[in-house]
């Protein structure tokens, strides 16, 4: 975890001005100099460098505005940062803001401040927010956190486009050019497809490196793929879906599969194995944002200029693509609501929201469709292009999905953080059970999870 | 004065009796020892007592900590099939763990015993390391040692010929791995345990023994490990507890993965009450341990205390 103190000393030796309201929609009430101190928890980010846009746009602000911002870093190996949430919700004490992973605002709801009036001003600028992350954010009928975009991430395939066009015979980049258009064959780029390049890729000795443990990368690409079968585990009041799905049994025969031509140790890779497979050019294609790319590109350049993104495989109920979105909350107990309200607005601005993007080098993604042209996704290099297709275009005809939706969060959060998904198919692929008795263990576990 | 003693006290004015008693109360060695353990008290007051009794009391509430239901969530976790699993690879972990970290501790503790005292000291030293270092820390060095792409025994495996194994990746062989990390780590405390132990055996009843004709294998049986007894229940029951209630070993190596199958009460606690958000739920898993350990400590100590009144 890092600080990032700047103190109001140095905001006025700077002879920085008083109050920008005009920079808002929202004018902040508060007695001129006394603009009081905000504590913000936001999550650290996996690209080196990535935490410098919200620690420079903060400072901006609070000098502006004459407030004693102050910033914690904690990131999400070993679930710190959910941790540190779940601490602060039962104790009712801790900073004024924290970054929520996608179903802890829910979870947390009771005890974070509604924000309709900031979102109403931000829709009515930058047009709706991304559906998922409406539905994870709004609870009771009132928006409970600000969706971010530090750490809201797409989960699209990176592909070593040289290993697959050498063992697989498939030319991803003619697929997905840097262009807003689909190439030839991209219609093809379904999961049928990725299966037999699977195959092929792992007879050559270099995988695909799919997680298949515990972990939101493992939870989030399953998740998707099971959405691209149309294999939904509840429905949105919870009940299971279970029993007679046979779109689930197609997604876990699929899974299982699939399983096969996967690295042996896939069921106990964290979040950050994947990278490692991709960056040590063991693994011919991963799902992960462009964070495993950008450490390539420093440790390892001869894997990383041969990387192209692309979308994930499309399925019979269509393309989703696995979407991770964050959401600044407020706690309700927190001191300087207002002024937090202000400052989360401000960094939903398109200026801030490109710096925050820029920053992270094409990582961050903004919860608006109207933001999804920044320049940086062109540019982004080497080879140039190469994470063009990372945010969700028009092209693309697909749809960005979470894993376990449509279930209430309550319980969606239990499944999520269990990996009910991932273990319904290690249950067949390596526990040796039929598909039968692993749905039967499914239903019975979100019924008792659905229990109390 | 006084003639006589009577006459001085008749005159003497009483003092209260309040502040005699208050006196001699303050003066008794009870009430100073208590006064000097306060502290302690308070400690153990505010970070065993009150959070045990919270436990219950979380145990006892629904999901969203509104409303109680008894003993609602020690029925719905029994009837979990992924926490009857917990509950069979808890005891099967702290049983297995107890008895080879009992066996090897032995062993090197009579190996230690009979170098000569001079080289002892370094034996010792080295040998003790691996319970000094913090658990998190040697557990993150175990984990890169058996990481699924670098693993360092892997290449040494394969350098000599031999499989690479999927030490976390594997169910059974996850859990061999967190035994071995368990083992190599809590190892040291039974050593040296058992080295005190064996230094206070007279050297007389092993000369007797030989006397007798007692082979090594007898020596050990019929003098070793009966004047051992105590110290071999109490360091079982100690560890028993510690490594039933371990945490850190299986959260950083395997998070209780793959599929559950490594999770013990403790990861499991973690897993449903923190990170899924079901507290109540949490706090009933992580307190199913309490009348598992309390049967096995009530049966030891028991034993233990009839030992004693025998010698005695």
């Amino acid at each position: 975890m890092s600080r990032q103190q700047i103190s109001r000393r140095t905001a006025l030796r700077s002879g920085a001005g008083v109050v920008a309201a005009g920079a808002l929609s929202a004018p902040m009430v508060h007695a001129q100099g006394t603009g009081g101190s905000l504590r913000f928890a936001f999550w650290d980010h996996w690209v080196p460098g990535g935490n410098d846009a919200l620690k420079k746009l903060c400072g901006e602000w609070g000098a502006k505005n004459n407030v004693n911002v102050s910033l914690d870093f904690i990131n999400t190996t070993g679930n710190q940062l959910q941790l540190t949430s779940a601490a602060q919700f039962q104790s009712g004490n801790g900073h004024d803001g924290i970054s929520l992973t996608p179903w802890d605002v829910g979870a947390y709801s009771d005890k974070l401040e509604p924000v309709d009036d900031v979102i109403g001003r931000l829709e009515a600028k930058y047009g709706t927010i991304n559906p998922v992350a409406k539905f994870l954010a709004v609870h009771g009928g009132k928006w409970r956190g600000v969706p971010a975009t530090s750490g809201t991430q797409n989960k699209p395939a990176c592909v070593r486009y040289d290993l697959l066009q050498q063992h697989a015979g498939i030319d991803i980049r003619a697929m997905w050019p840097a262009d807003n258009k689909r190439g030839p064959g991209a219609d093809t780029w379904t999961w049928e497809t990725f299966l037999k390049a699977a195959e092929a890729c792992h007879k050559a000795g270099v995988p695909f490196g799919l997680p298949m443990g515990q972990f939101s990368d493992a939870v989030d690409w399953v998740g998707a793929m099971f959405l691209g079968h149309g294999a939904q585990i509840t429905n949105a009041k919870g009940e299971p879906t279970v029993k007679g799905n046979d779109k689930l049994r197609q997604a876990i025969d699929y899974g299982v599969r699939l399983s096969k031509f996967l690295p042996a140790d896939v069921w106990a890779w964290d979040d950050a194995s994947n990278n490692r497979a991709l960056i040590s050019g063991k693994a011919a294609l991963v799902f992960n944002p462009p964070s495993a790319w950008a450490v390539a590109k420093r440790d390892n350049i001869a894997v990383a200029e041969k990387c192209w993104t692309v979308p994930m495989p499309a399925g019979p109920a269509g393309r989703f693509i696995a979407y991770l979105p964050f959401t600044t909350g407020i706690w309700s107990f927190g001191k300087n609501k207002g002024a937090a309200k202000a400052m989360l607005e401000f960094l939903s601005q398109r200026e801030s929201a490109e710096l925050t993007t820029n920053t992270s080098g094409g990582y961050d993604i903004p919860p608006f469709a109207s933001m999804t042209d920044f320049k940086i996704w062109e540019t982004q290099n080497p080879p140039v292009g190469t994470i063009y297709n990372y945010p969700l275009k028009p092209h693309h005809e697909a749809k960005t999905s979470i894993a376990f939706d449509p279930a209430p969060p309550e319980l969606a959060a239990q499944m999520y953080i269990q990996a009910l998904n991932t273990k319904v198919i290690a249950r067949v692929a390596q526990g040796g059970e039929t598909i039968d008795q692993a749905m039967g263990w499914l239903e019975r576990e979100i019924n008792n999870m659905r229990r109390g | 004065m006084a003639l006589d003693a009577t006459t001085a006290l008749a005159g003497r004015p009483m003092t209260p009796a309040g502040g005699g008693t208050l006196q001699r109360l303050a003066r008794r060695r009870s009430t100073i020892a208590f006064l000097m353990t306060l502290p302690l008290i308070a400690v153990i007051a505010g970070l065993v007592v009150y959070p045990a009794g919270y436990a219950i009391y979380l145990a006892t509430l629904n999901r969203r900590m509104t409303g109680f239901i008894g003993l609602g969530n020690f029925e719905i976790l029994l009837e979990s099939e992924t926490f009857r699993m917990v509950i069979w690879q808890s005891c099967f972990f702290a049983v297995t763990a107890v008895i080879l970290k009992a066996l090897f501790g032995f062993w090197l503790a009579s190996m230690l015993h009979h170098i000569p005292t001079k080289g002892q000291r370094i034996w010792r030293g080295m040998l003790l390391l691996p319970w000094v270092v913090p658990p998190a820390l040697s557990t993150l060095g175990w984990w890169w040692m058996f990481d699924p792409s670098y693993s360092s025994i892997n290449w040494v495996l394969t350098a000599i010929g031999g499989p690479a194994i999927p030490w976390l990746g594997e169910p059974w062989w996850a859990r061999v791995s967190v035994i071995l990390v368990n083992v190599w780590a809590g190892t040291p405390f039974f050593m040296i345990m058992y080295l005190a132990a064996l230094k206070s055996v007279p050297d007389q009843l092993y000369e007797a023994a030989a006397i007798d004709g007692a082979t090594g294998w007898q020596g050990l049986r019929y003098v070793t490990l009966p004047m051992m007894r105590n110290i071999i229940s109490i360091t079982v029951l100690f560890s028993l507890i510690v490594t039933f209630a371990n945490y850190d070993i299986v959260r950083v190596l395997t998070n209780g993965g793959p599929r559950d199958l490594t999770h013990v009460f403790a990861s499991y606690a973690f897993q449903v009450g923190i990170l899924s958000g079901n507290i109540p739920r949490g706090a009933a898993v992580s307190l199913f341990m309490f009348p598992i350990l309390a049967g096995i400590a009530f049966f030891v100590l028991r034993g233990v205390t009839q030992r004693n009144k025998e010698m005695a």
